[in-house]
């Protein structure tokens, strides 16, 4: 299944560790919060992306589905 | 009106030629009386509360009605109510009567004055979705409308209507404590900010229970859909945004206040209802999370969500506000901006950090005092938030901003050029226009 990197911006305290460990997708905003990319994840970069999801100390990153049913979430 | 049980015709007013778009449907006997109607009245009104049918049954009805949320989104009803019914465990049904959006004023007028209609719907698309309690959610400080609901209740219970428990809730009024999840987290003993989603109410809300969220308006329509059947509440409205709406209209018009409309009704059209100044230019479409327009733009577009949506705007939850011609649509915005940075939960980073600076350089394109290419910045800015919040608030805020520099752009140019336009001047000394409600004190969300 294809994945797409997602951030839970509540738990998310800008610390910039994944935007270290995976800068092809995920860049910070001047503040210094991360800005993924919404893309699914390309093959070769998905063990980096795992990585990122497990580095990450507020347990605010994730794999979400990538052509996740947003029917009804979509309100 | 009086009324009874069976195939009972619409409550349907004929139309005034001069009101063409105008229906008296939520809105039946407003004219009579500004007080709450009574149990008895609003059975007068309406018909007594109907019993028959399946609850599968009333959500096909909602479904083919075509009824959508009236709290903003638009969402259809029939599909969130079918996908709560389908959840595990028994139901909650929570009905929204927060009305946060400064500019609104409709979800107020429906609770006061036809407070049984509301709850016939709470209690009806609870028996639909198989819940067994109803939260009414109000904001605390609007203590005489909770007043109001209460008796509502009370009659109710001794008038043994209902097999629900009904409860009322007076949460704290923060801009973003309405949203739904806020509403949800605060119901389970948590502050009134929104969480972070998936789940969501409809799969997981109050208790853990599957959670209907319903916005009180939508609530009341769904119990004359109940009573009066889809096919009536399809000869109002257009085929795709069926049945009537609460707008509530502001600003530079004389007869200021609620009116309930069509959807679809030409924006012109309800501006001229409630006696739009001639010589406006601007009209603020949806609220703070809405959009400005040039009114020669919009007039003539209706009021439902696929005719503006070409336009860049929504209904929203039926704002129309008339901006008066004198008064600088750039330091309203700025002020507003400011005010909603404010009203974050301060939560997620984007929304905390990148709002109030996004306010920021909006005032200082308003007042003329730059410090930098502060446009460039902005623009920066309000491309780089939308849809990094746990909830839409900064998405809501950035639409806004990003609405008047199109709206107001010749004013813009004044402005960036360090020469605050005349308007700005003169509404300094004015007493501003957008409502903004009075702060708080403390920082209450418990
Ligand atoms: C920041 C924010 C504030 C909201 N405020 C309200 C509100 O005051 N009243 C309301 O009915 N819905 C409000 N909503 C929408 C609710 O989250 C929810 O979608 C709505 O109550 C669902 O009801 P409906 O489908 O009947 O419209 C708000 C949403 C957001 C993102
Ligand atoms: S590592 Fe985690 S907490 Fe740090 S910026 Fe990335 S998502 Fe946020
Ligand atoms: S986006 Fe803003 S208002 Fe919404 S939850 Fe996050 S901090 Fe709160």
């Amino acid at each position: 299944m294809k994945h797409r990197l997602a951030v839970n911006p509540i738990a998310c305290t800008g610390h910039g560790l994944c935007a270290e460990m995976l800068p092809e997708l995920i860049r910070l905003d001047e503040w210094g919060f991360p800005i993924v990319s919404d893309r699914a994840i390309p093959h070769d970069l998905s063990p980096l992306a795992r990585r990122a999801v497990r580095i990450c100390p507020e347990l605010a990153l994730r794999l979400d589905p990538a052509a996740a049913d947003r029917k009804v979430a979509a309100q | 009106m009086t009324r009874s049980g069976g195939p009972a015709a619409p409550p349907t007013a004929p139309h005034r030629p001069d009101q063409l778009g105008a229906a008296t449907r939520l809105t039946t006997g407003w004219q009579e009386s500004s007080r709450a109607a009574s149990l008895l009245r609003h059975t007068e009104r309406y018909g007594p509360l109907p019993r028959r049918g399946s609850g599968r049954a009333l959500i096909d009805a909602v479904g083919q009605a075509g009824l959508t949320g009236r709290g903003g989104a638009a969402f259809p009803t029939g599909t969130k109510l079918r996908s709560v019914a389908s959840g595990r465990g028994t139901a909650v049904v929570v009905a929204n009567g927060m009305e946060s959006e400064p500019a609104s004023e409709k979800d107020k007028a429906l609770l006061a004055r036809a407070p049984h209609l509301v709850l016939d719907g709470a209690v009806l698309a609870a028996g639909a979705v198989r819940a067994d309690e109803v939260h009414l959610c109000l904001p605390r400080n609007r203590e005489w409308l909770i007043a109001v609901i209460q008796d509502a209740v009370a009659e109710r219970q001794r008038a043994g209507l209902d097999r629900v428990r009904i409860e009322i809730h007076d949460l704290p009024h923060h801009y973003v404590s309405s949203e739904e999840s806020a509403l949800v987290h605060w119901l389970n003993g948590g502050e009134a900010k929104p969480t972070a989603t998936p789940p969501r109410p409809f799969e997981r809300g109050v208790g853990q229970r599957p959670t209907l969220v319903d916005n009180v308006e939508t609530l009341a329509n769904i119990a004359l859909i109940a009573r009066f059947g889809p096919a009536w509440f399809r000869r109002a409205g257009l085929p795709d945004a069926p049945g009537t709406m609460l707008s509530t209209v502001s600003g530079a018009v004389t007869d200021p206040g609620v009116y309930e409309v069509e959807v679809g009704t030409p924006v012109g059209q309800v501006l001229a209802m409630s006696g739009a100044r001639p010589d406006v230019d601007h009209v603020l479409i949806g609220g703070y999370f809405g959009s400005w327009h040039q009114i020669d733009q919009v007039a003539s577009l209706p009021l439902a969500p696929a005719g503006l949506r070409a336009a860049g705007a929504s209904p929203g939850a039926g704002v129309l506000l008339a901006l008066p011609p004198d008064t600088c649509g750039l330091a309203e915005t700025a002020r507003v901006l400011t005010w909603l940075a404010g009203q974050g939960a301060g939560q997620c980073g984007p929304c905390a950090f990148g709002l109030p600076a996004i306010a920021d350089d909006f005032t200082q394109i308003a007042t003329g005092r730059l410090t930098g290419p502060a446009l460039e910045r902005l623009e920066r800015r309000l491309g780089t938030v939308t849809g990094r919040g746990a909830c839409r608030h900064p998405d809501g805020a950035v639409r806004f901003a990003r609405s008047a520099l199109t709206a107001f752009a010749a004013d813009l140019k004044a402005h960036v050029s360090r020469r605050t336009c005349l308007a700005v001047r003169r509404s300094e000394a004015r007493r501003p226009v957008l409502p903004i409600p009075r702060p708080l004190g403390m920082e209450v969300w418990q």
